[in-house]
């Protein structure tokens, strides 16, 4: 037994459908308790106030929207290389979630930037590349819907994914040359002496685990829907031919 | 590839008028930034590195579509597809063609469009020497993007949509080149990191449009 068992779309509905029902409650499950736990439970910063508790849905948010990105590009790879149709789907089907996070991200991060800034928008590296993330994803979306013919429409967006990735990662450090930043640096590392204090820290990855299983529900759920999609597409054409 | 690169020269310049449109609207644009910024000539000379690196941008973008959908039409890209000569190599003697006939041209009448812009004298090198760096970048992106929308009807819109994101590290370290030259800073950094840009686009980007292009072609 295999990973690569899962390429074949009747085994996939088929765990799917089992993993499913306990996904989505285990996801709302745990946003909720992460959520309720950091919005109410936990004490006001001494500097910023109250606004500190958009991070429950602010680092989530920019967590999956790129590493939804990486999940597509694994998916692009898998399928050019492997040519399982249900990886291609997946990736197809992660697109718009991962889209998504990224305006939560930045729609979050402007709300809070507004009181503790004083600005809702600041050309800084990190806000500046995840815009372009942002326009990466409105590509690859709009590619796969201006395609017809599915496998061709995901040999496409395969590659392009996969030439978006360099892109991506060449702008986020030519951003980095181009304008000094104001946002603050990474306070999550695992390997890093100074995080953020527990108070705050045990919510927000229950808040990121609860992210993560909406993000991991969403795309088996949409996936899914896009197997079942094809399957009715080919029924279709075999019904038109007879 | 001569005959191919001399073949796709003659086509852009003789047939459609499609040369000049470019430039033209070059032209036009820089006419049309002073109206909606404003006279004031500290303003225009700030900005002025900047507006001819967007201007040539989207010119360059303005005739992509003409790079492979006309070839598509008539089926020459299925000739090629089929001739001896690698689909990377036409490939990249098709993005070649389109610098010559698009990107030199901008680059030599950006001097000229300096002058409108109240660029100082001491702007001019920079700015012709950023935009004869990253340019051939330009079109050799916009050929990877011309041959993933090539099967597409009326795929321009979209083709924009897609090349755009791709040309932002190109703008970034271009127009940082102009800006630097222009205050007398250091330049050293951001055009080696240009040309590197450009070398790298001119290496991988044909392989990855002829993969795409056969895609298409299949």
């Amino acid at each position: 037994m295999t990973l690569w068992e899962y390429a074949n779309p009747v085994k996939f509905l088929r765990l799917s459908e089992r993993v499913l029902p306990v996904l989505w409650p285990l996801a709302a499950g745990f946003l909720a308790l992460g959520l309720i736990w950091g919005f109410f439970f936990t004490p006001d910063d001494y500097r910023q106030g109250a606004t500190v508790k958009i991070i429950y849905l602010h680092v989530p948010a920019a967590l999956l929207a790129i590493n939804a990105w990486f999940m597509m590009l694994l998916g692009a790879l898998i399928w050019l290389i492997r040519r399982h149709h249900v990886s291609a789907l997946a990736a197809k089907a992660a697109a718009p979630v991962g889209a998504v996070m990224t305006v939560i991200a930045l729609v979050t991060g402007a709300l809070w930037g507004q009181p503790m800034w004083g600005t809702w928008w600041a050309w800084d590296p990190r806000l500046t590349s995840f815009l372009i993330l942002f326009l990466f994803y409105l590509g690859y979306i709009a590619l796969w819907q201006a395609i017809e013919d599915p496998d061709t429409a995901a040999d496409l967006t395969s590659v392009l994914c996969l030439v978006g990735s360099v892109f991506a990662v060449l702008s986020r450090y030519a951003v980095n040359f181009w304008n000094q930043g104001l946002h603050q640096g990474a306070s999550l590392s695992l390997d890093k002496e100074e995080n953020v204090a527990d108070v705050f820290y045990i919510p927000l990855l229950v808040a990121i685990t609860g992210f993560v299983l909406l993000f991991v529900a969403l795309v088996l759920y949409r996936t899914g829907t896009e197997i079942r999609l094809r399957r009715a597409r080919a029924l279709q054409l075999r019904r038109n031919r007879q | 590839m001569i005959a191919l690169l001399s073949r796709d020269m003659k086509l852009a310049l003789r047939a459609g008028g499609g040369f000049g449109l470019g430039m033209v609207f070059f032209l036009i644009l820089t006419v049309l930034v002073p109206f909606g910024i404003g006279p004031r000539p500290d303003l225009l000379a700030a900005t002025a590195p900047g507006v001819l690196w967007l201007g040539a941008l989207l010119a360059c973008l303005l005739s992509l579509d003409r790079l492979l959908a006309l070839d598509y039409e008539d089926g020459t890209l299925d000739v090629l597809a089929t001739a001896p000569l690698p689909l990377e190599g036409a490939l990249f003697i098709k993005g070649l063609a389109h610098w010559l006939t698009t990107g030199l041209p901008l680059v030599v009448l950006s001097p000229v469009l300096g002058v409108l812009l109240q660029l100082p004298p001491q702007g001019y090198s920079w700015v012709f020497v950023s935009l004869l760096i990253g340019t051939p970048a330009l079109s050799m992106i916009g050929a990877f993007g011309a041959a993933l929308t090539v099967g597409i009807k009326r795929g321009g819109l979209l083709l924009s949509l897609l090349v755009l994101p791709l040309y932002i590290p190109t703008l970034i370290f271009g127009a940082d080149v102009a800006r630097r030259g222009l205050a007398g800073q250091e330049v050293l950094s951001p055009v080696l990191m240009l040309a590197g840009i450009t070398l790298g686009v001119i290496a991988v980007m044909p392989y990855a449009a002829a993969t795409v292009l056969r895609m298409n072609l299949r």
